[in-house]
């Protein structure tokens, strides 16, 4: 045998290439948006003087705090359970192991529209559709959550052990018990999980909606901003880690319950 | 009636031991009859060449023959786990092959079926196993809020007790080991009140001694309650052991059928091909 054939690495020229090739891309671009050193010092002086004016945080206006907060915290509950009602079905619709194809590509037709975009992008689209306030927030969020959550869901459903669902089916039972003993029980846990994940999510999308007038602490967020009260920024912004705080605590605490 | 060529076992080694069979009593009609069953998965390679087998209302009968001989798919294309290309499947005198949504749903309610991994619903109790054998009986709502008639859960608590994992009820099935989680799987076929249980290599993955104790239980449970068991087994000692009737297939036809005393090395080297295994 040869000695090349031997060689125990072959070299792959075209990844080197392709790796060579990316890192001059990102000295190009570096260089297209002026991204130099002498521009990130301006750039920390600047942010020095906003961050000095954020403090001491103002408490003046805490019912405007509090009903801002209270909405967003709304919007979120109700986008993740709509998102769920609505995800669950569509992701057992769309289960390649367990419908026909028929089923499956209008439901995932449809997960990839509610993923196509932002959810700010689609919280303008209902603002616009069905005014300002919250209830463009929620439609916004569920449209994000279907989006989601359908997509987990649906590869959660397909990576389950279709022998424990030929044994049920095996037993004449009906399509839906079929989903409710073989289908669920595998799929619970990590849908908990999963779920848990997207109120998260919705949490800190809902205090952003508001910034396109779809309800929420976001809207007074940003007008804050524009009037330059920028230490009732500060207030906003250190309430809304505390939610999103709490929350990751909360769906520690939930997980557990349903793990054990 | 598809009476095809294929019913005349080919080999010339497959003797008609069917017709010396004092076993197969003519006077009972036929539990099942299956009759010139063809299964391709890919269209003209076919796995099952038409099979003609009639099975009595009671008693063990083994199926025997080498992996990939298409035993499996037999089985599963009584129950229509696999759907048949050709042929009559005839169940209490009805053709299974021509059922379709809950007529289908119905005929499976009587079929039992044991698998050789088990197919247990691993995240749930025992007792909840065992009540998927009455799902065909209950609507889903009631399944899904646990609601089964008494009659029904006596019933599981009983057999559980027969299978002897009566303090298991609550268990979650995936904590059992491997002869444990087959006596779930047989009590969950035997909770459909089965008129005939299938069984697909249900002692492939257990020791010997424990394949032995399943064997029995199956054995028991077919003489207590009168159902008839068709049973796939690669180990000829236990098909011999505890099957009232032999079936040998090979290459995806019945090359023998009668007593399990009458096969000889003549008829296991037919089935199996070579010899040099048999000494």
């Amino acid at each position: 045998m040869s000695a090349a054939a031997r060689r125990a690495f072959v070299p792959n020229w075209w990844a080197r290439a392709a790796w060579v090739a990316f890192a001059l891309y990102v000295l190009y671009a570096a260089s297209q948006l002026e991204f130099t050193p002498a521009r990130f010092l301006a750039g920390i002086e600047h942010g020095a003087k906003f961050v000095a004016r954020l403090f001491p945080p103002d408490l003046s206006r805490l019912a405007l705090l509090a009903k801002g907060m209270a909405e967003s915290l709304q919007i979120a509950v109700l986008a993740s359970v709509l998102g769920v009602l609505i995800s669950a079905p569509l992701a057992l619709a769309a289960a390649r192991n367990l419908m026909p194809a028929w089923a499956t590509w209008p439901a995932r037709a449809v997960m990839v529209l509610c993923r196509s975009f932002h959810p700010v992008i689609v919280a303008i689209l209902f603002v616009k559709a069905v005014g300002f306030g919250a209830l463009a927030g929620i439609l916004a969020l569920t449209v994000a959550s279907v989006g989601f959550l359908g997509k987990l869901m649906t590869e959660a459903i397909e990576e389950i052990s279709l022998k424990q669902v030929e044994a049920v089916r095996a037993t004449g039972a009906p399509f839906a018990s079929l989903v409710t003993y073989a289908v669920l029980p595998q799929v619970f846990s990590r849908l908990v999980g999963f779920v848990s994940y997207e109120t998260d999510a919705n949490l800190r999308n809902s205090t952003m909606v508001g910034i396109v007038g779809a309800g929420g602490i976001g809207g007074t967020l940003f007008a804050a901003f524009q009037r330059f009260d920028y230490d009732f920024v500060c207030t906003i912004v250190l309430t809304i880690i505390a939610l999103i705080m709490a929350g990751e605590v909360l769906t520690v605490r939930v997980k557990r319950v349903f793990r054990a | 009636m598809t009476t095809g060529a294929p019913a005349a076992p080919a080999a010339s080694a497959a003797v008609a031991a069917s017709a010396a069979d004092p076993r197969r009593s003519t006077a009972e009609a036929p539990a099942l009859r299956i009759r010139g069953l063809v299964k391709a998965y890919v269209p003209g390679t076919p796995v099952l060449r038409g099979i003609d087998l009639d099975f009595a209302p009671r008693g063990i009968t083994a199926i025997i023959g080498p992996s990939g001989t298409g035993k499996s798919t037999l089985i599963r294309c009584i129950n229509r786990l696999v759907e048949p290309t050709a042929g009559e499947i005839l169940f209490e005198g009805q053709d299974l092959t021509r059922l379709r949504g809950a007529a289908l749903r119905l005929a499976r309610r009587h079929i039992g079926m044991v698998f050789q991994e088990y197919n247990l619903v691993e995240r749930l109790t025992v007792m909840e196993n065992l009540l998927c054998g009455r799902l065909g009986y209950v609507t889903p709502l009631d399944a899904w809020l646990r609601r089964y008639p008494p009659r029904d859960v006596e019933r599981a608590f009983e057999l559980l007790d027969t299978v002897g994992l009566g303090p298991h009820a609550h268990a979650r099935a995936d904590s059992l080991s491997g002869g444990q989680r087959q006596r779930v799987g047989i009590a969950r076929a035997v909770m459909q009140e089965p008129r005939l249980l299938l069984a697909d290599e249900p002692t492939s993955s257990l020791d010997p001694k424990t394949s032995v104790e399943i064997m029995a239980l199956v054995a028991a449970l077919s003489e207590k309650h009168g159902f008839p068991v068709i049973i796939n087994i690669h180990n000829v000692a236990l098909a011999k052991r505890f099957a009232g009737r032999i079936v040998g297939m090979t290459g995806g036809r019945v090359v023998y059928d009668g007593a399990p005393e009458a096969i000889t090395d003549a008829h296991l080297q037919t089935i199996y091909g070579g010899e040099d295994w048999l000494h």
